[in-house]
């Protein structure tokens, strides 16, 4: 039941998902389950995706019935758990004076359903905040996403905000998005560049020495 | 006797378009300006055409380029129309190339102020002062339950709905009711007027109509005064593909994307829906300017974006119609394919031969040649990262590759992948150079 389950909701069946979920709790199942399930076919969504036969509408959708799933789900929990091992922690966010954020939700996405832990600080992101972040999570990757060509300075200014702050031997830094190419990276002084989610994962797997 | 146009064939119309486009009505500057604008304009047309030039055409990749090359930005001359005139007139002086846009972009400051605009931030409106460009802002302005409205009646549903969402000014026009065929003598009609907010939404309207006239007396100037120098505009007219229209300015990329799972055949049928009156939108433009180029620009249907199938199923359709509407005016569509277009060109190619201009940006370019390139016009796409950080030289070189792959047999536009928004001038002169240098037939 629990495979079908993970199947249903990486087939995206949204009526099937739910009216599932609906049953195994009234059947006295427990809901921590459920929502394991609900992670084992967002595991399958990201490997479809990572194999080119999903794509960012399925994401989307997919994401849209985990929500729906843990709401109803969600009042039957009495426990906090604490999440599953994660494999290493990465600050993700889209560099300043950029609000675009389409391509960092996927990486966000992709990141996450491979087990990392996903501090994701959203669009227009001051360097500031970026080096807080780091700080605070002692996080050992850093994502920079931006999708216009006034990114490129933004993101040398972020990664030279991380060295200033004596930070920047402690972190690989990773570029992506819209105009973003290797280029960039030389420019903004970055770790690597990436031309996708997958090798976002690809990335941070290597660094975290996780691969 | 002339032809009526209801007569002509679509072949004939593209003619008659491209004729008028060869001889604006102005008066040139010299008579060297005219014969250089029908060099440049000719240029484009033989290019269209699949014919070899004098040399290949080239498209500056610059937007609001004048404003930094001016030693502005993009704030000063959104809100300083004469500051606005003098840098565009600027660089039209200034600079060689082949075709030039008339400011029609740079947005009036003063009047999205005034009408409180939300679907865009700009310099100094939730950007810093000296933003570039601006950054859309995206939002569900339309719930799924409101498809049939939109539906019913497009016109209807963006002057009820959709403005009063988008234009804090306009919030007022949520209260009117429909415009109906049985309107009559229209006294209910306009009785309507009365009501205090709708009434302050339409002074809004009056007030900034004024300011836009203050502004668009300064593109039209700056658009006649490039015709006479001897530069065509190569933009006639904009408009954009249904799929974009619904997912950008109504449901919002994450609203489309869930409708084709949990609603396909409404948005399917919205966007049926709103082929003709796009195609009608360009045509009205394209009279006004007296160029027969339409610009496409393409956001969602993007590799990554949504499945070959998905494009197959929700994108190109509605695309292609519009596309064919156009063609079928005698104008040619210039899609902008934004992002990766490499799994599409299969499908793109679908359109009769030399009815558009190809444009693309994240492209094989060898490829687009061999796989579309033989029936359309191609245009691309030299590299943000090399215009903005790469030298004179990288930036020669990278075009001279792309003349040599994409030119021979006609056919090549040469441009940018996206615009610059600042960076060396030498950059721009370097694709110019290299079109004179390495592109010459």
């Amino acid at each position: 039941m629990s495979g079908d389950f993970a199947n249903l909701l990486a087939d995206l069946k949204e009526d099937e998902v739910i009216k599932l979920t609906k049953q195994r709790l009234d059947s006295g199942e427990d809901p921590m389950k459920i929502l394991e399930d609900s992670r084992k076919g967002m595991e399958l969504v990201g490997k479809r995706f990572a194999d080119g036969e999903y794509f960012l509408p399925e994401l989307v959708f997919s994401g849209e019935l985990l929500k729906q799933v843990t709401e109803i789900v969600k009042p039957h929990i009495t426990e906090t758990t604490s999440d599953a091992k994660r494999r290493g922690k990465v600050v993700l966010g889209t560099v300043a004076g950029d609000i675009h954020d389409i391509g960092l939700n996927i990486v966000d996405f992709m990141l996450d359903v491979n087990g990392f832990q996903v501090y994701n600080l959203g669009v227009d992101v001051p360097a500031a905040r970026f080096v807080a972040k780091v700080k605070e999570t002692g996080a050992p990757i850093v994502g920079l996403s931006g999708f216009l060509t006034p990114a490129f300075d933004a993101m040398k200014e972020t990664v030279e905000a991380l060295d200033k702050a004596g930070l920047r031997g402690k972190v690989k830094i990773m570029i992506g998005g819209g105009q973003m190419d290797d280029e960039v990276r030389k420019y903004a002084r970055a770790d690597a560049y990436g031309k996708d989610a997958m090798a976002a994962v690809t990335l941070a797997k290597k660094w975290t020495g996780a691969s | 006797m002339e032809k009526p146009w209801a007569d002509m064939p679509r072949e004939e119309r593209r003619e008659d378009r491209f004729r008028r486009w060869l001889n604006p009505d102005v008066k040139f500057d010299s008579p060297g300006a005219e014969k250089a604008y029908k060099q440049r304009v000719t240029r484009f047309v033989k290019a269209i055409k699949l014919e070899e030039a004098d040399r290949v055409p080239v498209m500056l990749p610059v937007q609001f380029y004048p404003a930094v090359y001016a030693g502005g930005n993009l704030k000063t001359v959104m809100y300083d129309y004469a500051k606005l005139k003098e840098a565009w007139l600027k660089f039209l002086y200034e600079f060689d190339m082949d075709s030039f846009n008339a400011p029609a972009l740079v947005f009036p400051g003063p009047v999205i102020d005034m009408i409180d605009y939300k679907l865009q931030k700009w310099p100094g409106h939730g950007l810093a002062d000296d933003a570039p460009s601006y950054q859309y802002v995206e939002s569900e302005n339309m719930p799924p339950g409101e498809y049939d409205a939109l539906i019913r009646d497009p016109a209807d549903y963006l002057l009820r709905y959709f403005l009063p969402r988008s234009v804090g000014a306009f919030a007022g026009f949520r209260k009117l009711g429909p415009m109906t065929p049985f309107v009559g003598i229209p006294v209910w009609y306009i009785a309507q007027y009365g009501d205090p907010e709708i009434r302050s939404a339409t002074q809004a309207l009056l007030d900034a109509a004024e300011e836009c006239h203050r502004w668009m007396a300064v593109v039209g100037e700056v658009a006649e005064r490039a015709l006479a120098a001897g530069y065509p505009t190569i933009w006639g007219g904009m408009c954009g593909a249904p799929y974009d229209l619904i997912g950008d300015m109504l449901r919002g990329t994450r609203g489309v994307m869930m409708d084709m799972f949990q609603r396909p055949d409404k948005l399917l049928e919205a966007m049926e829906r709103l082929v003709p009156i796009v195609v009608n939108e360009a045509v009205g433009s394209a009279n006004a300017s007296g160029c027969p180029i339409i610009f496409i620009p393409l956001h969602k249907g993007t590799g990554g974006f949504m499945s070959q199938r998905q494009f197959e199923k929700f994108y190109w359709p509605t695309l292609k119609k519009v596309m064919m509407g156009l063609v079928d005016e005698g104008l040619v569509p210039l899609p902008y394919a934004e992002g990766n277009y490499g799994e599409r060109l299969e499908v793109v190619k679908d359109m009769p031969r030399t009815s558009v201009i190809w444009f693309f940006e994240q492209m094989d370019m060898a490829r687009a040649k061999r796989v579309v390139g033989g029936r359309t016009c191609i245009a691309g796409n030299v590299p943000a990262s090399i215009l903005c950080t790469g030298s004179p030289q990288e930036v020669r070189e990278h075009c001279r590759w792309l003349i040599e792959t994409c030119a021979p047999g006609g056919g090549y536009i040469l441009s940018g992948a996206v615009h610059v928004d600042k960076g060396s001038p030498d950059n721009l002169r370097a694709m110019m150079e290299a079109a004179r240098e390495y592109g010459v037939y």
